[in-house]
């Protein structure tokens, strides 16, 4: 049978356009845009990532004897800003990552396996989200640091915050794993709590010098243990950034990998 | 639209899932063009045969091409478009937004106000999602799988939660669309939609298909359909040879004749009789459905074309 090919055999609109796939699998500016204005509707989020953070330091990190106690290069109030920062992050990037849960709960991610948005570039929307989450958390509490008296270098703080930045992906995809993992829509509630305890474990809030021994072991196990250590790398080495660097390198090996699997799991078809 | 290559091509597919057959050996060619309505009752492999379509799950054994393709790529280039009712949306996005977010994705894609319009839901855009309505909601649905301009729509109970001006408003757009050329199938447990709006109906009950032809072809395929004319003196043996007779009644003057070729039933009587008033009724598709798809109900090997 010879016939003209028809707009349908060449694969063309109505209105004979070409159809294309999107560049860079559907990841562009707009998605991330209209991701963000999302994510500042909710409340909750605004108030665990950026609100309490701060709210945290004002409360640990503003004695007034922690202004005039030096940290290494800088106060005590400085370092615990920067503690208190990478807590924020944590949270934001983590609940960035766990977006997935809700997403998929709610069948969105089903929505979108109608359109040609590859998995890789919903990921890369996701991560993208958390760490932009991530440095409006850090950028808060350096802002609030500096109003009330954290006294480092500019350059000094400026590394600080980069490194706590960075660091902090090993977060975004321990929200991922935890996102592909549990199938509720309300996940941020059981990984608050457990942000919280890490945290602990982690020294972000306690210093390990002032945890007994046995507890000091346990906390460089914690995946806030390393992160934090190399974000305040910067006030000083005491000696543990190697193993803070094992420490993360491990973790995010583990957050990475477990994404990447129960992400490959999600997207089979079966 | 002419074209040789069938915008929907199932050969012999089967899906299991672990022991239990979804959809047994299935094999159905979708023209462009057609409105093809997908019967059957609930757990007789619609949602799984349609899944396949889209390329969410693949066969156990056989194929299913789109366009001649994959369906996964007819999806990335936005070729196939669908309205789930397992899609979600997310509440805190606004109407508009959804919208705005589904169209970064398709290259060309139609300007989202034209699609919220299409819809009727060009007035609700800074609406947020999670205070719409159901069937708001499910227009948006409708109005995410128009932004692709699609040459094939599968709508899966597009109108569930709609009211009746929603429902019609739904099909009219629906209509004028596949005058222009679309493809488009769709499950519905509505049956008077089916009847209405589609050019063919394919019934499917335990994962085979039971029957497939134009509604008229479905109801007369169930029931046959019954031939009244007046008639004195009907020679009943020579109506009973008439091809595809299983029936005569004579009631005074009235006979009754019923069965599968009501044309041939007629061209008989008004040819070679002197019968008169002559009425055809056929069961309604309702009845032909649950005819069809009872459990009892032989298959039909070979159905209509």
């Amino acid at each position: 049978m010879s016939q003209t090919p028809t707009a349908l055999d060449l694969g063309l609109t109505a209105g004979g356009d070409i159809r294309r796939t999107p560049p860079m699998g559907g990841f562009s500016l707009a998605f991330l845009v209209l991701e963000l204005r999302r994510l500042m509707r909710n409340k909750r989020a605004v108030i665990f990532t950026l609100v309490m953070p701060s709210a945290f330091f004002l409360l640990f990190g503003t004695d007034s004897k922690y202004k005039t106690e030096s940290a290494g290069h800088g106060n005590t109030t400085a370092y615990i800003m920067v503690s208190m920062a990478v807590y924020g992050a944590m949270i934001a990037t983590t609940s960035g990552g766990a977006m997935v849960a809700t997403e998929r709960a709610l069948g969105w991610s089903r929505q979108l396996r109608l359109t040609p948005l590859k998995p890789v570039a919903y990921v890369a929307v996701k991560v993208a989200v958390a760490m932009t989450m991530g440095l409006a958390a850090i950028v808060t509490v350096f802002i609030v640091g500096n109003l009330v008296g954290a006294d480092l270098s500019a350059g000094r703080m400026l590394l600080c915050g980069v490194l706590a930045w960075v660091c902090t992906l090993v977060f975004a995809a321990f929200g991922l794993f935890m996102g592909y993992l549990l199938p509720s829509e309300n996940v941020m509630q059981v990984l608050g709590p457990a942000l919280a305890l890490l945290s602990f474990a982690g020294g972000l809030f306690i210093p390990l010098d002032q945890m007994s021994d046995v507890f000091a072991t346990i906390a460089k196990f914690s995946p806030a243990y390393g992160v934090g250590v190399l974000s305040r790398s910067p006030f000083g080495d005491d000696g543990s950034i190697l193993l803070a660097v094992i420490n993360i390198v491990a973790w995010a090996a583990v957050f990475v990998g477990g994404a990447a699997w129960r992400m490959s799991k999600d997207t089979q078809r079966v | 639209m002419n074209s040789s290559t069938p915008a929907v091509s199932i050969d012999g597919v089967v899906k299991k899932f672990g022991s239990v057959t979804a959809v047994d050996n299935l094999s159905l060619d979708i023209h462009p063009g057609e409105v093809v309505a997908f019967l059957g009752p609930n757990g007789a492999g619609k949602t799984t045969t349609v899944d396949m379509i889209l390329g969410l799950s693949n066969p156990t054994s056989g194929t299913v091409e789109v366009f001649g393709g994959d369906p996964r790529h007819a999806i990335a280039l936005g070729r196939v478009a669908a309205v789930m009712q397992t899609g979600g949306l997310l509440k805190d996005f606004t109407v508009r937004e959804t919208v705005e977010l589904t169209a970064s994705l398709f290259r060309p894609a139609r300007p989202v106000d034209e699609v919220l319009d299409r819809a009727g839901i060009l007035e609700i855009g800074d609406r947020l999602v999670g205070k719409a309505s159901g069937g708001q909601q499910q227009r948006l649905r409708f109005a995410l799988a128009l932004l692709s301009d699609p040459d094939l729509l599968i709508l899966d109970e597009p109108t569930t939660g709609m009211d009746v001006q929603g429902r019609r408003d739904f099909w009219n757009a629906i209509r004028s669309d596949a005058e222009r050329g679309r493809t488009t199938v769709f499950a519905t447990h509505y049956l008077e939609e089916a009847d209405a709006y589609a050019d063919r109906i394919v019934l499917v009950r335990r994962g085979k298909i039971v029957a497939d032809g134009t509604s008229a072809e479905i109801k007369a395929m169930a029931a046959g359909r019954t031939v009244r004319a007046t008639l004195e003196g009907a020679d009943t043996a020579a109506l009973a040879k008439v091809e595809g007779v299983d029936s005569v009644d004579v009631r005074g003057e009235s006979v009754l004749i019923h069965g599968s070729d009501s044309d041939a039933i007629a061209r008989y009587l008004l040819n070679h009789t002197t019968a008169r008033d002559l009425e055809i009724t056929s069961r309604n598709l309702e009845e032909a459905f649950v005819a069809l798809t009872a459990d009892d109900a032989p298959i039909a090997e070979g159905a209509l074309a």
